[in-house]
């Protein structure tokens, strides 16, 4: 093997290897930044000696020997001379290395979540939660989350120092969160995960492609977390709902990088095995529990759609009382838009219509061209033309995107 | 989404026996499945039941030929397949060498081919889609 060729399989080693590393090193150090710079170092260590030495058959766990004399090292050494340190140091050195391993086998689930509540924790900002969880449990380099965010790599770097700053500054334990507490910190977990997942979905056709890698990145934590844990429905609602969009990327942009909404996408370039897996997902966050949360809602709107072979197909009276559910649970104007899109599709555009009209008045909407596009719609449906070329000339003004903006003018030349 | 398919090929001569594995073969492979699935980049696995119940169709000459197996002449045969989620080819192949396999068993890992790795005039040939906004859903 050339050095190179070693160098990434050192890099592919690490992507599956660290997020385990790191947390099992946590749990020991009660220290995220600590674990992760020894995990680091062993990184290090592995790059001067595998070229030679070729990777050794149990990688993680060489890894993690490394680590573990790395940690005895650097807190002996008084770095600090907190007593607390020592113990630890003398915790390490005791335990013989089956009963190490073992005791990381057993933990896996336990510490990877423990560091996952730990990265996602409230005392850091949104940013720093994403930025941290993706480099401590995505496995990816400062540089990757720059790249993927688009953003000057001294600015991730900067976020991730100072989170772990802020991490040991509030002694935040390393630990799962139980009782009440289980639950919001549950949901900050999932939305970080579900923001990495849109912020790759939301990549464009010019995009660097480690901007929709997110969307893979968002999939796999979601995956493990649902494998941690399997009773948590939210958990298996934010995966189906993350499979089964993922399952459009192919057809939800046209040749030109235009937006394709769904309706017009073409269905045979649906990823069939990502819908698969997704209405899987939602069957299992369904059989745990009488009562939807958010994103088991959203999937299951996501999941009629992906039922439907054509658009002629779709269960529009199931998705509005979707919609219905979703609006009291989580209200917002974006919802209440859709709501008035299923309405006119399971009842007709006039109720569709009757909904639309009054999210006229909602200052967030204000600039959203998609409200004007389907009051657009309504009304030509309805037969009330002027009012529909209008709309259509007004979302086409709103619109950001030129090749949307002439098929909206097209609508509207077309129109009455 | 780099995805790759992981064949595992058998040696072609061995007979039927090596299609019925042991407990704890079936024990190590089941742990490791867990192990791809845990870590999030399992998406899809099947194993195939032997040659000698499949068929092979070949194309010559305009004419299709079908042979019932087993396949005497083949060197090695396909026992079934992974398919996993991985950045790299290195990565799939790191997961490959995870696998618990007996002495003489391949595993040949392959990128899954995606339209957008093809030439402009073939996406376009692929790419039927047609564009108009309406009020079908807001939804992409």
């Amino acid at each position: 093997m050339t050095a190179a060729a070693t160098h990434r399989a050192i890099d592919a080693v690490w992507r599956i290897e660290s997020p385990r590393l790191i947390a099992g090193l946590a749990r020991v150090v009660r220290d995220v930044g600590l674990a992760e710079d020894l995990a680091q170092d062993a990184l290090v260590i592995a790059l001067e000696r595998w070229p030679q030495s070729g990777v050794p058959d149990n990688p993680g766990a060489w890894l993690m020997a490394t680590a573990k004399h790395r940690a005895i090292d650097v807190l002996r050494r008084g770095r600090t001379l907190e007593r607390k340190h020592e113990e630890i140091a003398r915790g390490l050195e005791t335990r013989s290395e089956p009963d190490l391993d073992a005791a990381l086998d057993d933990a896996i689930g336990d510490d990877l979540l423990s560091l996952v509540f730990t990265t996602c924790h409230p005392v850091l900002s949104t940013p720093a939660r994403i930025a941290l969880t993706l480099r401590l449990l995505g496995g990816l380099t400062t540089a990757e989350i720059a790249r993927a965010f688009l953003a000057p790599e001294p600015t991730v770097a900067q976020r991730i120092v100072r989170a772990k700053r802020t991490l040991a500054e509030a002694h935040v334990p390393f630990e799962v969160p139980s009782g009440d507490e289980l639950a919001p910190r549950l949901s900050s977990v999932l939305e970080v995960v579900y923001l990495v997942f849109n912020e790759g979905y939301s990549a464009t056709a010019g995009d660097d492609w480690m901007r929709p890698a997110l969307c893979e990145d968002a999939l796999r934590l979601g995956r493990i977390l649902a494998g941690i844990l399997p009773r948590e429905p939210e958990v298996h609602g934010l995966v189906a709902l993350m499979e089964i969009q993922a399952s459009r990327m192919a057809a939800r942009v046209g040749p030109a990088g235009e937006p394709v909404l769904l309706g017009d996408q073409d269905r045979a370039r649906w990823d069939h095995l990502l819908v698969r897996r997704g209405l899987a997902a939602l069957e299992r966050a369904e059989q745990l529990d009488g009562a939807l949360g958010p994103y088991a809602l959203q999937a299951a709107i996501a999941a009629c759609h992906a039922r439907a072979r054509a658009p002629e197909e779709t269960d529009w009276i199931r998705i509005a009382a979707l919609y219905d559910a979703l609006a009291q649970l989580a209200p917002s104007p974006v919802v209440e838009l859709n709501r008035a899109v299923a309405l006119a599709m399971a009842f007709g555009p006039a109720a569709g219509l009757e909904l639309a009209d009054e999210l006229t008045a909602e200052p967030s909407l204000a600039g959203y061209h998609l409200l004007p596009s389907v009051r657009g719609d309504l009304l030509a449906k309805l037969g009330r033309h002027d009012e529909a070329r209008r709309e259509f000339e007004r979302a086409a003004s709103l619109t950001r995107n030129a090749r949307e903006r002439a098929l909206l003018l097209d609508r509207a030349r077309a129109t009455g | 989404m780099p995805r790759f398919m992981m064949f595992v090929t058998l040696p072609g001569d061995t007979g039927e026996a090596d299609w019925s594995p042991s407990a704890e073969d079936v024990a190590a492979m089941g742990a490791y499945n867990e192990e791809l699935s845990k870590a999030g980049v399992l998406l899809a696995l099947d194993g195939l039941h032997p040659p000698e119940k499949g068929a092979r169709v070949r194309f010559s000459g305009g004419k299709t030929t079908v042979t019932d197996g087993p396949f005497t002449e083949a060197k090695e045969v396909v026992g079934g397949y992974w398919i996993i989620q991985a950045r790299s080819k290195e990565e799939a192949v790191e997961w490959a060498t995870r696998c618990p396999m007996s002495d003489g068993d391949v595993i040949e890992v392959r990128q899954v081919a995606d339209l957008s790795d093809f030439p402009e005039d073939v996406q376009q040939a692929a790419n039927a889609a047609n564009v108009h906004p309406s009020a079908q859903s807001t939804e992409r």
